[in-house]
């Protein structure tokens, strides 16, 4: 029987629940902003820095949740340093619309990389507030910057 | 006396959303706690009212009008009679939440103007009493009479297991103490509260008692004369019955002091433009129109769970109790809140899955087809005196069998396993 979750918990996704790459709130920072998912209660604290020319030269994060919501946020972690603010608003848009597609999208590589590994949550409404979750919380950093 | 294997298996033709699947499986469904699912006779009772009866109730000359009436005031006494009530302390709410919002809001009117006397009186330097282990619902409205009348809000705390004891209770309450709060059974643990020992505790302060009986009155026998609470509530939806119907029960001498919450048509005796003249209870809290057609559904639920005998579905949950948290603590990584096994509960277990967070595993339960609620069961508090955010919790109802129970055990038996956290 073929795994039928296969499309929700892709192996990247399992990976990045474990490695939680940028996990950790980095000292000096120029935004941070807490969210969290009030119907299951996960909880996102998420810091960035940026230098003169906007952009992002840090980004830490501690949180709790499901392995969704926390491989989200590894993976955001690897994606977001070395972007512009404006850049990385822009594949924020992206995501969203990736996890808006109810199971259509795919997502570009070029520009989400490893977050297209997401693109199976779309098909479950109920987790793409899971996956959203981390990448909120950083378009409210940035949202602070402008 | 339990239900026998045959008898679980009638019911359960009763239950058309049974014959479903999920995910190519036959439906488990242990989220009875959340909502239950309803039997054809709470259906067909609810359609027929709306096909023969359906017409506004308490007004009207026709025909209709007073057969709806007639139906409506029946339901009272029906469901008045299965909690140990007079009918005239059965007033509709739209669920548990809003039968207790009634009460806090209620008690805060009595108080706005200073003029509220004797066990109604609420002030700054009162308290009001509550517990870690409280349902949202029966929390936050009494944050909010605190924060309105100046009262301090006080609670029992929780072990690590989330369960309280009288003598954790008698310790909190003071001669401030006003009005005590909390649940018959815990939604999150299944805990049974002493709730015969906490009136009486009460009644030596001078305490009014407010009982959430949510997840009492759909499983269990309960008698609200014989427990002596002067308030409780609890919703349609749990017991067998239609969404959008709760019940608030008053104590015929607390309701008779208590002023509405809401105002305005069908709970006035005399309207002038200055003022008004209040209708007694229970119409004295049902300002607008009912829900009437889930009034009858509501009562047929009640005579359906009659039909079957509630020392019987007591007995049935509790076996199913027994085997699911057994069950349960013998996997590996698995850690059940609530009362250990052996220990009487209701017919729920919480558990928390080492290393893997509670989405997770329902959305692992429910691609074999279990349906179980994961989350905080809208106790915050309590899952944060656990050190999670999160637990999977499974219900069990009049429908469901042991072999369910085992299809659930099997599947928690792969979940770590699955998330590659097993040891």
């Amino acid at each position: 029987m073929s795994d039928p979750l296969a499309g929700l918990y892709q192996e990247l996704i399992l990976e990045h629940s474990k490695r939680r790459d940028g996990e950790g709130l980095i000292e000096a920072f120029d935004a941070e902003r807490f969210d969290r998912n009030p119907t299951c209660g996960d909880e996102i604290r998420l810091r960035i820095r940026v230098d003169d020319a906007g952009v992002i030269t840090g980004l830490g994060w501690e949180g709790q949740g499901c392995s969704i919501s926390q491989a989200s946020a590894s993976v955001l972690a690897g994606l977001a340093p070395g972007l512009t603010r404006v850049d990385l608003e822009g594949r924020i848009e992206a995501f969203r619309e990736l996890m808006r597609s109810r199971g259509g999208g795919v997502g570009d590589p070029e520009v989400l990389e490893d977050a297209v590994a997401f693109a199976g949550v779309s098909k479950f409404p109920m987790r793409v507030k899971c996956a959203m979750l981390s990448w909120t919380a950083l378009e409210g950093c940035l949202a602070q910057l402008r | 006396m339990t239900l026998t294997e045959g008898r679980v298996a009638q019911l359960r033709q009763d239950f058309p959303i049974l014959q479903t699947e999920v995910h190519g499986h036959p439906l488990v469904y242990l989220d009875s706690g959340a909502t239950a699912q309803r039997p054809a006779p709470v259906l067909d009772a609810e359609r027929d009212f709306l096909e023969q009866h359906n017409s506004a109730v308490h007004r009207g000359a026709h025909t209709l009008a007073g057969l709806s009436t007639l139906d409506f005031e029946d339901a009272r006494e029906t469901v008045a009679r299965f909690v140990g009530a007079d009918s005239d302390e059965i007033s509709w709410a739209s669920n548990a939440t809003d039968a207790l919002n009634t009460v806090a809001i209620a008690l805060a009117k009595a108080n706005a103007a200073g003029s509220a006397s004797g066990r109604m009186r609420i002030g700054p330097g009162d308290e009001i009493l509550v517990t870690e282990a409280e349902h949202h619902a029966n929390l936050v409205p009494w944050q909010e009479l605190a924060a309105l009348t100046g009262a301090t809000l006080r609670w029992v705390e929780v072990d690590d297991a989330g369960l309280w004891g009288i003598d954790d209770m008698r310790e909190k309450l003071t001669d401030r103490t006003r009005v005590v709060a909390f649940a018959h059974v815990s939604n999150v643990t299944g805990m049974i509260a002493p709730v015969e020992e906490v009136v009486k505790a009460a009644r030596s302060v001078g305490a009014l008692v407010v009982l959430d009986a949510c997840q009492a009155v759909p499983h269990r026998a309960v008698d609200f004369h014989a427990l002596g609470v002067d308030a409780a509530a609890f919703s349609g939806h749990k017991m067998l019955g239609p969404n959008g119907i709760g019940v608030l029960y008053l104590a015929r001498e607390f309701g008779r002091e208590l002023p509405p919450a809401r105002t305005g048509g069908s709970m006035i005796t005399t309207v002038t433009m200055e003022r008004s003249e209040y209708l007694d209870p229970p119409q004295r809290f049902e300002a607008g129109t009912q829900p009437v057609p889930q009034a009858v559904g509501l009562a047929a639920a009640v005579r359906y769970l009659e039909s079957i005998g509630m020392n019987a579905v007591e007995a049935h949950e509790r076996q199913l109790a027994e085997r699911l948290v057994s069950g349960l603590e013998s996997i590996d990584g698995i850690r059940v809140v609530g009362p250990a096994a052996g220990v009487d509960r209701s017919g729920l277990a919480s558990f928390i899955v080492d290393g893997v967070h509670a989405h997770d595993v329902g959305q692992l339960l429910d691609v074999q087809g279990i349906a179980v609620r994961v989350g905080h069961h809208c106790a915050q508090p309590l899952h944060r005196r656990f050190g999670v955010a999160a637990t999977t919790r499974a219900s069990a109802y009049v429908h469901t069998t042991e072999a369910e129970i085992d299809r659930l055990l099997e599947a928690v038996a792969g979940v770590r396993g699955y998330f590659g956290v097993d040891a």
